[in-house]
């Protein structure tokens, strides 16, 4: 079991949290002019690394808050977590790897 | 009943008192401080067990956690333990114990005759097809295996779970570990130390007590002793024993589990009898040991063979000698050490067989001085005797090959040490491969995890003398890295009392016969996996030592392998012609010894498994005859049954008052979500298909939510309270994850709205009342609010006070009758529901529960989110394009309705169903076809999602999703049922009742 470090309350057990799918992530801001392929790369397509995973938790028995973590898939170490959107360890483009 | 085998003096036990216990209905005694392998042994009982597939008689062959033959039940009734290594179920008086299988004359014997016939994969070979039949294979080989059994009552005890946190976690008590929590509590670290033992000292334990074998100048035995008292004395230090550390998870968080009671048989009423221990450690020293591997020969496996260290075990902490005149077969030095035990005991040591040429060493030397034979460059090529050993042939070896010379001696006990194997279990939990040692002969851990580190002989530091210093360095260490500051005091120091090393790997003897040809090689006793298992597995054509473990069931079953799991890597590494580190291992998982369900389960058990939500009324509900249903955690009242009637006449009444006169239901479990703040509307319009910015305060619409991908997930009605400020409801099931949803959408997305979202779920009680005479009750409650038809028309609500409490009272309806839905504080719930059903009783006010709710929005095609919808279909599947804002150019879910498969030809559409014989109620969930009699696989063109008896229409209903369903109103569909059976059914609109719902304005 992880042990989270929320960015509000700290580290607790990982059974308080509940993942919140990939990080960084930004909705579109005009979907209509989006094709039906660029449509479906935001909407389905995700990184799945064997790596560095940029990802969003939520300490939903907690304060409730969503967060961004950067977490090693293979060896499980969180490396950051900070605000959504801001994962401490993004270059500037926002990408993690 | 005399203990034959108990030595004059000796051992750990409490010689002053005599306990009696039972081993397969037989009476022995034993003393306090025996485990039931050690009394057993003292009563002279060699068979313990037959084996799994040969049901070869066994005896037993370790001392702790490895034993793989003495598994047995303990106990009887609800309190019965199945699987239980008798080498650590320590003896109380009146233990009961037994061995599933017959241990006399044995008619599953026969498979030990015909044993040819049953190879490796028998059972893969032999039970594999019909899949049909497997269930009486299995219960068949179940029983000829002789497993234990599961008690058939409830478990009458309690159990727990204790969250801990700890600066440094050290398992294993033995020398490193004790070391290492000394030094690490003398600094201050908050240290919890965890041993499965009843005592401290580890191996220690299982050491003679002499005088040239002293730590700090005292007796091992004082050293522990001074030791624990030492750390039973700083507050800051915790130990724990009869605890299990059996799994290592990620971020230094592992799972311990403590056996409070069932050592001493039992809980005392109210008393815990096992703990699960969920410690969080800053940082772990894992001392968790090493454990000796048994060396392979012809027939070892018969009673009376056991490991080096298990004699001496037995010798040296419990006072028993379990033979008279011992054989000892070695590649090292450590069984030296025991043959020299077993001479002081004044038992015969008839030969120490060792497959090193020319071994010399300290106590080498102190054997040949004790006049103890030495063969050296020799095996044990295989054991006689057919229900205990009597001999074992010997001759010489070398370079793995026979070279004469052969010899038979006597025995009725035979040790063997094929070196030592580290109990690197928890170290690989997490993911860490162990790396194989050429010099140590064996797998040590590979590089620490994070926060971890490991002492004492799991890193193959197996003398005395660098355990000590190792433990109490790695104690010092983490304390350091923790900030704490270790003083400079010295380790303990000991004498070596000679190490194991030098070893010669010797994984199989030879035999002069061909593998499958010569008496049985066993390489794990508990699943009967010889070394020849292991050939056919590689003749056959696995490689993988994954492959070959689940083909041989080598490693399988209570002890995991423990004990012979690197013998049979390392023969399948030679016959694979490789290096064992080629080879590797097979991976090590939790638990490290099985723990038990209750333990798992804590107190989350029964009702408290998961919490229960009442409403205010809920008591009402039970006096007045409801049967509930369960959703989600809510109890909600199903249905209301008077004497006499069967549920379907219930809820024929509690519709026909509905419909005809009025009906209540308590709709509080109804998620309700309270959004503030000037983006309110702004962020709900991106929520809802349905445009809200323009909504009037005071008045309500229907919403649905869409994923992004454009399906239905859940839907209700927003009222507007205020200008920045509305009330959603949801599905009673669904306000958890809908109010996630907006909470998601705004911390992740739109950060910068003015928005927030409060749960009022359990703050308001609901009361729907139903019906063409609800109005008529609202007045007689209510005197501040105009319920007439233009003054408070359909989707609006007004704030008023009915029963003379505050209230907000909604007009819509999921009946389709004219309805008023009554929220109030939740305090005075039940007051009000009193008061509307006194106020209804001139018209006949009936309640009704959840079946009749379905069945009213059913014949007026309402659907249910989460079981109309399941995830695929968009609000046009389901005829709802009223529900989409015309105008709209952006909300979640929108860009998905334009995909090209969205609006393509051929989706599933929501329809109703008529079955043609209207008495039968199509199954939820059955699937429809256009042809009944077509090939199989049947092409499936739907399925139904409600299904009822309507006594309102006077038949079954349905409501189903089928392809092209809205063009096809009038066809014939069929739905094949399991028993053969074949429903038809016209495909109807899904609106059953009062089409042109005008009855919900009146
Ligand atoms: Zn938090």
């Amino acid at each position: 079991m992880f042990q989270i470090d929320c960015p509000w309350c700290g580290p607790r057990d990982q059974s308080e949290f509940a993942y919140a799918g990939e990080g960084g992530i930004k909705r579109p801001e005009d979907p209509s002019a989006l094709t039906d392929a660029e449509w479906a790369d935001y909407l389905f397509m995700r990184q799945n690394p064997r790596g560095r995973h940029h990802e969003q938790w939520r300490h939903v028995h907690g304060c409730g808050q969503f967060f961004d973590v950067v977490r090693q898939t293979v060896t499980y170490r969180i490396e950051s977590v900070d605000l959504p959107g801001r994962p401490a360890l993004a270059n500037a483009s926002g990408e993690v790897r | 009943m005399r203990q034959t085998q108990r030595l004059e003096h000796g051992g750990r036990i409490d010689r002053s008192r005599t306990i009696k216990f039972t081993f397969n209905g037989r009476e022995y005694t034993g003393h306090p401080g025996d485990t039931l392998a050690s009394a057993l042994l003292a009563n002279g009982v060699s068979i313990v067990g037959r084996s799994f597939k040969y049901h070869r008689p066994r005896g037993i062959v370790g001392a702790g956690p490895e034993e793989p033959n003495a598994i047995v039940q303990v106990g009887s009734g609800a309190l019965t333990r199945p699987d239980q290594r008798a080498t650590q179920v320590e003896l109380f008086d009146g233990l009961e114990a037994s061995t599933a299988a017959r241990l006399g004359f044995d008619p599953m014997g026969v498979n030990n005759t015909f044993s040819r016939m049953l190879p490796a994969g028998f059972y893969y070979k032999t039970f594999k097809w019909p899949a049909k039949y497997w269930p009486n294979y299995e219960k068949r080989i179940r029983q000829a295996a002789g497993l234990g059994h599961a008690p058939t009552e409830a478990d009458p005890d309690r159990y727990d779970h204790m969250n801990a946190h700890c600066d440094v976690l050290v398992v294993g008590g033995g020398p490193a570990g004790l070391a290492a929590a000394l030094r690490a509590g003398r600094a201050g670290a908050r240290v919890l130390l965890a041993d499965e033992n009843a005592e401290l000292g580890g191996a220690l334990l299982s050491e003679r007590v002499q005088e040239s074998t002293r730590i700090d100048g005292r007796s091992y035995r004082d050293w522990i002793d001074t030791t624990s008292a030492e750390l039973a004395a700083m507050d800051n230090v915790r130990v724990l024993t009869r605890t299990t550390a059996f799994g290592n998870y990620d971020h230094n968080f592992l799972g311990l589990m403590e056996d409070k009671a069932d050592y001493r048989g039992g809980p005392a009423e109210g008393e815990v009898r096992h703990r699960l221990w969920r410690v969080r450690a800053r940082r772990t020293v894992l001392a968790t040991g090493a454990l000796e591997r048994p060396l392979v020969f012809g027939n070892n496996d018969r009673p009376g063979i056991m490991t080096v260290s298990a004699v001496a075990t037995y010798l040296n902490r419990y006072g028993v000698c379990p033979g008279w005149r011992a054989v000892i077969f070695t590649n090292n030095d450590s069984a030296y050490r025991t043959a020299l035990d077993l001479k002081a005991a004044g038992r015969d040591v008839a030969a120490v067989v060792d497959v090193r040429c020319k071994p010399s060493s300290a106590l080498v030397d102190a054997a040949r001085e004790a006049g103890i034979p030495i063969h050296d460059s020799s095996a044990i090529i295989r054991a006689r005797g057919s229900r205990r050993v009597k001999s074992v042939q010997i001759a010489r070896v070398k370079y793995g090959q026979l070279t004469g010379d052969y010899e038979t001696i006597a025995c009725d006990l035979v040790a063997s040490s094929g070196g030592w194997s580290p109990v690197v279990h928890l170290h690989c939990h997490i993911g860490s491969k162990p790396a194989w040692d050429d010099v140590a002969a064996c797998f040590l851990p590979g590089p620490d995890n994070p926060g971890q580190c490991s002492a004492g002989a799991v890193t193959g530091q197996f003398s005395l003398r660098d355990a000590l210093v190792q433990g109490f360095e790695q104690g010092g260490a983490v304390a350091s890295e923790l900030g704490f500051e270790p003083g400079d005091d010295k380790a303990p120091s000991a004498p070596t009392p000679g190490d194991v090393l030098p070893i010669e790997p010797f994984w199989l003897a030879p035999s002069e016969r061909p593998l499958s040809r010569g008496p049985k090689q066993f390489v794990d006793y508990q699943n009967d996996t010889t070394a020849a298992d292991i050939a056919l597995a590689v003749r056959e054509g696995y490689e993988s030592v994954e492959h070959v473990k689940r083909y041989t069931a080598m490693g399988f079953g209570t002890d995991q392998g423990k004990l012979g799991n690197i013998n049979g890597m390392a023969i399948l590494a030679w016959l694979l012609d490789q290096s064992i580190a080629e080879t590797g291992t097979t991976t090590f998982r939790p638990a490290y010894t099985p723990i038990s369900f209750g333990a798992v389960a804590g107190r989350t058990a029964d009702h408290l498994f998961d919490p229960i939500r009442k409403t205010a009324m809920h008591d009402w509900h039970v006096a007045n005859g409801a049967f509930f249903e369960d959703v989600g955690q809510w109890k909600r009242p199903w249905y209301y049954r008077r004497v006499g009637e069967s549920m379907q006449q219930a809820i024929d009444r509690e519709c026909h008052a509905t419909r005809n006169s009025v009906g209540v239901l308590d709709a509080s479990t109804l998620g309700k979500i309270e959004v503030h703040g000037a983006d309110a509307n702004r962020f709900l319009d991106m929520i809802y298909t349905g445009g809200r910015l323009k909504m009037k305060t005071g008045t309500c619409r229907y919403g649905l939510m869409l994923h992004e991908d454009g399906m239905i997930f859940d839907d209700g009605v927003t009222a507007k309270l205020g200008e920045n400020h509305y009330y959603l409801t949801t599905t009673t099931g669904g306000a958890a994850g809908a109010l996630n949803w907006l909470e998601q959408w705004h911390q992740t997305e739109w950060p910068d709205m003015d928005v927030f979202f409060t749960s009022v779920t359990d703050q308001w009680a609901t009361i729907a009342v139903n019906g063409p005479k609800s109005r008529d009750v609202l007045q007689a409650l209510c005197d501040d609010i105009d319920f007439e038809r233009d003054a408070f028309p359909f989707m609006t609500f007004r704030d008023g006070t009915v029963a003379g409490v505050s209230a907000r009272v909604f007009r819509i309806s999921f009946t389709g009758e004219l309805a008023f839905e009554i929220n109030v504080d939740a305090n005075y719930g039940r007051h009000v529901w009193d008061a509307v059903m006194a106020a209804g009783e001139p018209y006949g006010i009936t309640p009704y529960g959840t079946e009749t709710m379905h069945v009213l929005r059913a014949e007026k095609g309402f659907i249910v989110a989460g079981q109309d919808t399941d995830g695929s279909v968009t609000p046009m599947d389901m005829g709802m394009h009223w529900a989409i804002g015309k105008k709209k150019t952006d909300f979640i879910g929108m860009r998905s309705l334009s995909r090209s498969d969205i609006v393509a030809e051929g989706r599933k559409q929501y329809v109703g169903l008529k079955p043609r014989d209207g008495q039968i109620v199509l199954p939820e969930g059955a699937q429809l076809v256009d042809d009944p009699q077509a090939e199989l696989p049947m092409p499936m063109i739907g399925h139904v999602s409600s299904s009822y008896y309507s006594d309102t229409l006077g038949h079954a209903f349905a409501l189903a999703v089928v392809k092209n369903g809205r063009s096809r109103h009038g066809e014939i569909i069929y739905s094949p049922q399991p028993d053969g059976t074949v429903i038809a059914a016209e495909i109807t609109d899904p609106v059953f009742y009062d089409r042109e719902g005008a009855r919900q304005y009146v």
